[in-house]
């Protein structure tokens, strides 16, 4: 197991999400698990909204200080770089969208990439409007690549339109996840479906992730 | 379904208006509207359209004055505080009769106030907002389906009409993410004879103008545009009815708060009340018919509105005060909960049994 686990991927592909979900998972295989909230795009909708179900679970949360309140910054919370320091942990970090929310990454590429000991994700949703394709999310990744300064060691394909999410939307996904994973060179570290979805797709195909959702608005 | 997307509010409102044939895109970043500029600054360079961040909103609004003289279709897109800056420029749209799409996801205030949602910008918007005789179409979407759908309509109306389309939504709306059809093409379009676009020495040039020297002209034409506004009252006004056939109790609420306020209802009727909702999706013109007609047969109403109470006084209109409104609110940036609403369904019950 690595260190730390880096979420990257294009605005609103669902990272913080998968980060709260793995986050729980490691945790309840044994790892010391800590989550970073590093997103200083996104004004709603942050880690910070699982807070009760991280801390049932004994997991710490690194965030700003300012997320979900009226503080309107692009803040980095003041412990950030524990995930540098505290070698004890297991880190899960979360960044914001797209290569503007990658930036935030780059003060710590460096370090992260001597201590080697790291995955760093690019999240994938084919159904989202501005990455409908290998094609034109393979051209997310290099931006994203460019404003950290750190390269992609794997894909996460979370491929869905929220409940909606049919049996055969998620295989056509695996199947355009698989290009992407050629034109990369990188391997597919799982497919994310819901826990309903899971049982039917088992056999269909192989190496899903069951995830819950955090947060439902009304 | 395989035909759907997953969207973010305020991503829908910028492909819809792509989709309505919108290319000309003036804003200026303020949370919680920026993901319709961000997406607007990928998308337009793509399809010959133009994404400009202006200097400000204040001239961001006249570039959009510049386009909309011209006869194109056009937008900008801001929350509350941006949306003051940008009310001079709405009042010389409706001077002009020039039709535009302005969209507000509304934020708590006054002031600066914050960037959680709210629908505080309530009176603003059905009220005119800025100085002079006029009213702007509003439209409050309450999903995200219905941001894309909306977009596409205000553009229609804002032309048939020629007048400013607002699409009111608030924060929630603008950041929300549900699955999207964008199957949605604009099919209606007008002849825009006013338009400046060249006389090429074949006819008289137009003007564009809202500066009128005589005060019997500048009243004629206030005269012919609430004329106009008395056929968008009489044919334009939209609304949504739920469980309202044997309701006996009214909750009004548009928007992310019309979503709470179903879930509540839902409950009550589990306790056997008998409640049901009217979601104006026109806030101006508003459904003033429609609740009319609600006001026979019920026999209390409930504004439920992230204000302190601005709708409500639209609702007392359209009823005459034949029956009492009560409110249930949260403002500040702050959103009710159904049990909220719950409790306040069940107190006026229980008060006008």
């Amino acid at each position: 197991m690595k260190r730390i686990s880096i979420l990257a991927g294009h605005y609103g592909s669902g990272k913080t999400n998968i980060a709260v979900n793995m986050a729980l998972k490691m945790k309840s295989e044994g790892f010391d698990t800590v989550i970073a909230d590093l997103d200083i795009v996104n004004p709603y909708f942050r880690t910070k909204d699982s807070l009760e179900r991280l801390d049932a679970a004994g997991i710490k949360l690194i965030s700003s200080e300012y997320a979900n309140s009226n503080v309107d910054i692009p803040a980095i919370p003041q412990d950030m770089y524990s995930i540098i320091d505290d070698k004890e942990r297991y880190y899960i970090v979360d960044l914001g969208g797209d290569d503007r929310g990658a930036y935030a990454l780059g003060r710590y590429a460096d370090k992260i990439k001597e201590e080697n000991s790291f995955e760093f994700y690019f999240v994938f949703n084919m159904y989202r409007p501005l990455t409908p394709d290998a094609e034109s999310a393979f051209e997310v990744m290099g931006e994203i690549e460019r404003a950290c300064n750190m390269k992609f060691t794997a894909i996460i394909n979370n491929s869905n339109i929220g409940e909606l999410t049919r049996e055969n939307m998620v295989l056509t996904s695996v199947e355009e996840c698989s290009k992407l994973s050629l034109m990369s060179s990188l391997p597919v570290k799982f497919t994310t479906v819901s826990s309903s979805l899971y049982n039917k797709l088992s056999g269909k195909t192989d190496n899903l992730f069951p995830l819950e959702l955090q947060k439902k608005i009304i | 379904m395989s035909d759907m997307v997953l969207m973010k509010g305020n991503e829908a409102i910028a492909e819809a208006a792509i989709k309505a044939g919108c290319r000309h895109y003036f804003g200026y970043p303020i949370t919680p509207q920026t993901e319709v500029a961000a997406y607007m600054s990928k998308r337009m360079p793509k399809i010959g359209g133009v994404f400009l961040q202006a200097e400000s909103e204040v001239a961001a609004i006249n570039m959009v004055i510049g386009v909309a003289s011209t006869g194109k279709r056009v937008m900008t897109s801001s929350s509350s505080p941006g949306i003051s800056l940008k009310s001079e420029g709405i009042s010389y749209l409706a001077g002009c009769d020039l039709p535009a799409l302005v969209v507000n996801v509304q934020r708590g205030g006054p002031g600066l106030g914050g960037i959680q949602p709210s629908q505080s910008d309530y009176w603003q918007a059905v009220k005119g907002g800025s100085h002079g005789d006029f009213h702007n179409i509003v439209l409050a979407p309450a999903s995200v389906q219905e941001m894309a759908s909306l977009t596409v309509k205000g553009f229609e109306l804002a032309d048939k009409y020629r007048m400013v389309s607002m699409i009111l939504a608030d924060g929630t709306m603008g950041q929300m993410m549900e699955p999207v059809s964008l199957d949605i093409e604009s099919t209606y379009s007008v002849k825009k004879p006013w338009a400046v676009t060249g006389t090429k020495g074949e006819r008289q040039h137009n003007i564009v103008n809202s500066l009128f020297l005589q005060p019997e002209e500048l009243e004629q034409k206030n005269f012919e545009r609430y004329e106009r506004y008395k056929l968008i009252e009489a044919n334009e006004a939209m609304y949504e009815e739920y469980l309202m056939e044997d309701a006996e109790i009214c909750v009004v609420a548009f928007g992310i708060t019309s979503r709470v306020a179903k879930n509540a209802i839902n409950e009550a009727r589990k306790q056997g009340i008998k409640v049901g909702l009217i979601r104006p999706i026109t806030l101006w013109p508003f459904p003033k018919a429609a609740l009319l007609k609600a006001a026979d047969k019920c026999k209390a109403f409930i504004s439920v509105e992230m204000n302190m109470g601005q709708m409500i006084e639209d609702i007392e209109l359209s009823i005459r005060c034949k029956k009492e409104v009560h409110l249930c609110c949260r403002t500040g940036g702050m959103i009710p909960s159904p049990e909220q609403v719950l409790a306040k369904i069940i107190e006026v019950d229980s008060k006008e049994a």
